[in-house]
């Protein structure tokens, strides 16, 4: 039984090399199986723990006990892939099965170009420069346009980054372009916070790529990358040396953004200068420690031609738009009294270079760089900044949803807490003003009574005299009524004594 | 912050010689930078077969990749028999063709299917992929996280349906109804060289039929296509599936040619001829047009409907949860909120 198996797991008979890009085990020399397989289950992050002990017996056997272990499907397969590579590498010392006609999968980069052909690319730059340094001058060179540009003027009281996207196409290639130009860079009279300004503008881009990888709903292959790709940085053609703007500029964005230095009008500097002043340079760099980018080296279709670029930077440039006529064609050039400076002439300047590296070449490792490296720094630091870890104080991985739950309770207490603070305050007020409503009613009703008391106190006065009043006439009527009396009388009496005469 | 100008400039096409042309700026060997990047990337398919035992899923996937890949060719050829449960086997292979690198896994499912009891068949295979989704999305939520992280999502299901004749039975239905949901379905009738052709246009159109009466979307799927071009590609491929394929990775010879085929005693069916199965069909669909495609719908809109579900649960694990209903409903964005 023994014997079947044989042969069939050569890899693990002997020693681990890394194959697949999953697990990272370490090459293991001391080949007991006990001591392979923990090594293996604990270092291969995608075995679940219950085919430890598996492992653990014996392969010796080689019994069926053993084949449990393709339960866990990626230890399968690589498990397989693991002992596939080794059995062919005993055939035709290749990893790959040889196929035996044509299939057909090579297209699969020809899909994988036309579908993002369809969707479009983008590429953001950053120019970085004094103002009148010649950044927008450089950037309708490169890109054969004139974006519309308007001058910045040296009186702005701080940095400010201006952003301005544009859509090009060139054959079927459709390109968003985004150009961010600082404007009023090294214009102040203190320039201690120039820097800020940029490394702000240039977080903001990751924290916005980064919300949007975090959302619940989200749609990353719509999402507009805005997330700068390469940075230009301008040098002033002193012919000596770097600022210290620049170098302290340079060491804050190196770890945030691909660097590309370059020397802005070139025209006025001779060639011996040059090459002094780009030694220079590149040795201040290396002494301060500023990590420019790199043109990758690691792709043998492009490794000899980024080497030798690598030398050439910084590179000196000179950027024009307009046209001069030299020999019989129209030229992009700068034209002097004493000759013209001819934008695309390699021995003139070095602007075929940049555009070459730039753009026809580096342009997706540009890319590839930023997300790579400098956003998963950027979202590294955030999300460890947010209190979230891999794994918790006893060393198990915390899954980020616990995490999320943790930081989940925590909002709501928060959140029930002002609740109840509105609330007190709030039942606090309506005592108050119920307080103070209950003390003008009783004040009001206090007026009315005293009112109402005044009016019957009037009332009464007025009754007695009206009863006085009446008394009196009564009495008038009562004298005038004897009175009439009397007189009637009198008359009467005066009558029956005439009629008695 | 942003003023958006639009500035559309078309260049002259073409790539002229070195400093003699004005006018020309080189966005367009971004192509090239790509495809030189994905060449040396690699790519990776992965493809799950799933049916009874006996319907030739082996000896599809061997002939659809011109190699011994499937499970059958890398275990001992003892493990013949049916198992007792639904097992998940997967294989990986490196091939290359012409410079591209492609590693292959194949899922397999043996005892599919086999069982007398083959209720809650899918749900093995269904918390399978969830937990190829999990593993993913558990990569890419951690803090210090891989360059390329692995893709182990399941692209592509190739459902093989047994060449009855008739319609699909109650099994079909049940797992490709909870399946299409998570993965990319492709289903196909094996071993279609029982079949007539006009018996298997009827069995084509009642399949179609029960599909759409069970509300099943196959790919490639009517809600997923971008633009009327691919509209059109898609109707043509929706018209034909499923497809009738018949499998074999025996050469013999036809008219002068090696062809791969079935030899009977009245004749021999060519594997690759489209007037004797549709093989050629489904490889196109498979391999030469539509890769891609899967992939992205899989990363696209599977992947990311799993996320939202699992971002909005709290804290139980997927494979808890048999059902897959993937219409999770999420309320607000609670994590950018938070943060």
């Amino acid at each position: 039984m023994a014997a079947r198996w044989r042969g069939v797991y050569p890899a693990l008979e002997r020693a681990f090399t890394l194959t697949a890009t999953e697990c990272c085990w370490a090459k293991v020399t001391n080949i007991t199986s006990n001591s392979c397989f923990p090594c293996l289950a604990a270092q291969c992050r995608h075995v679940k723990p219950v085919t430890k002990s598996f492992l653990v017996t014996r392969l010796g056997s080689q019994s069926r006990r053993c084949w449990r272990l393709s339960h866990s499907p990626s230890l399968a397969h690589i498990i397989h892939s693991c002992s596939r590579g080794s059995r062919d590498t005993k055939e035709q010392n290749a990893r790959s099965l040889t196929l035996s006609g044509h299939v057909g999968f090579d297209s699969l980069p020809d899909q994988l170009v036309n579908k993002s052909t369809n969707q479009g690319f983008c590429f953001n730059i950053l120019c970085i420069g004094e103002t009148g340094i010649g950044k927008s001058t450089l950037m309708d060179t490169l890109f054969n346009t004139n974006f519309e540009n308007f001058e910045s003027s040296h009186f702005e009281p701080q940095v400010k980054l201006r952003a301005q996207t544009y859509d090009l196409q060139e054959s079927n290639v459709r390109l968003k372009l985004t150009v961010v130009n600082t404007v009023g860079f090294g214009d102040q009279m203190n320039k201690k916070e120039s820097y800020q300004h940029i490394v702000d503008y240039i977080d903001t881009q990751f924290e916005s790529f980064l919300q949007e990888e975090l959302k619940i709903r989200r749609s990353l292959h719509n999402f507009h990358d805005s997330r700068i790709h390469a940075c230009l940085y301008f040098i002033a053609p002193s012919g000596h040396s770097l600022k210290s703007l620049d170098l302290v500029t340079m060491k804050k964005l190196d770890s945030k953004v691909n660097i590309i230095p370059v020397i802005a009008k070139a025209d006025t500097i001779s060639k011996s200068e040059l090459h002094k002043f780009k030694m220079k340079i590149m040795s201040e760099l290396v002494s301060n420690g500023v990590q420019i980018y790199q043109f990758p080296i690691d792709d043998e279709t492009v490794a000899t031609i980024n080497t030798t670029m690598n030398g050439h930077l910084p590179f000196a440039v000179v950027g024009s738009t307009e046209e001069v006529n030299v020999g019989n064609k129209m030229v992009k050039a700068r034209q002097y009294p004493w000759g013209v400076v001819q934008v695309e002439n390699e021995s003139h300047c070095d602007f075929v270079k940049l555009r070459e590296m730039l753009i026809c070449i580096n342009m997706e490792d540009l890319r590839e760089q930023t997300h790579t490296r400098h956003y998963e720094l950027y979202r590294r630091c955030k999300l460890e900044e947010m209190g979230f870890k891999d794994t918790n104080p006893e060393c198990q991985p915390i899954s980020l949803q616990e995490t999320y739950e943790a930081k989940r309770k925590e909002f709501q207490a928060d959140l029930q807490r002002q609740e109840e603070e509105m609330k007190q305050s709030f039942v606090q007020k309506v005592k108050e003003k119920e307080g103070e409503l209950k003390e003008s009613e009783r004040q009001l009703q206090a007026k009315f009574d005293q009112l109402k008391r005044q009016h019957a106190e009037e009332k009464s006065v007025l009754e007695e005299k009206k009863r006085a009043l009446e008394e009196e006439i009564f009495s008038f009527s009562n004298r005038r009524a004897a009175a009439e009396l009397l007189n009637a009388q009198t008359l009467n009496l005066k009558k029956d004594k005439d009629r008695k005469k | 912050m942003a003023d958006t100008a639009k500035t559309t400039h078309p260049q002259p096409a073409g790539r002229p010689e070195k400093g003699a042309e004005f006018g020309y700026v080189g966005i367009d060997a971004i192509l090239e930078q790509m495809r030189r990047k994905a060449m040396k990337q690699g790519f990776e398919l992965n493809i799950m077969v799933v049916g009874q035992s006996g319907l030739g899923k082996s000896t599809l996937i061997n002939t659809l990749f011109k190699s011994k890949v499937s499970r059958r060719s890398v275990m001992p050829s003892d493990e013949e028999r049916i198992p007792k449960t639904i097992e998940i086997k997967s294989v990986s292979h490196d091939i290359e063709e012409k410079g591209v690198r492609m590693k292959l896994t194949v899922i397999d499912t043996p005892g599919f299917g086999d069982q007398i009891n083959n209720e809650n068949c899918w749900q093995p295979i269904m918390k399978f992929i969830n937990e190829q989704y999990e593993q993913y999305l558990q990569e890419e939520i951690n803090i210090s996280r891989k360059k390329r992280i692995p893709d182990s999502r399941v692209h592509c299901c190739i459902y093989f349906i047994p060449p009855t004749g008739h319609c699909l039975r109650p099994i079909d239905i049940e797992f490709m109804r909870h399946l299409s949901k998570v993965v990319n379905i492709v289903p196909v009738i094996a071993k279609a060289d029982t079949l007539t052709l006009e018996e298997r246009d009827f069995f084509k159109q009642k399949i179609r039929e029960d599909l759409r009466v069970n509300e099943i979307e196959v790919y490639p799927q009517k809600e997923f296509d971008e633009d009327s071009e691919d509209r059109m590609i898609n109707d043509k491929i929706r018209e034909m599936i499923p497809f009738a394929v018949v499998g074999s990775d025996q050469e013999y010879q036809v008219n002068g040619k090696r062809l791969l085929g079935r030899k009977t005693r009245w004749g021999t069916v060519e594997v690759e001829n489209t007037a004797h199965c549709e093989f050629a069909y489904l490889r196109d669909l498979l391999i030469r047009t539509h890769m891609q495609n899967l992939k992205d719908i899989t990363s696209s809109i599977h992947y990311e409907v799993y996320r939202v579900r699992r971002l909005n649960e709290n804290n139980t694990h997927p494979s808890d949860q048999p059902n897959g209903h993937s219409n999770g409903v999420p309320t607000h964005e609670v994590l950018s909120h938070e943060m």
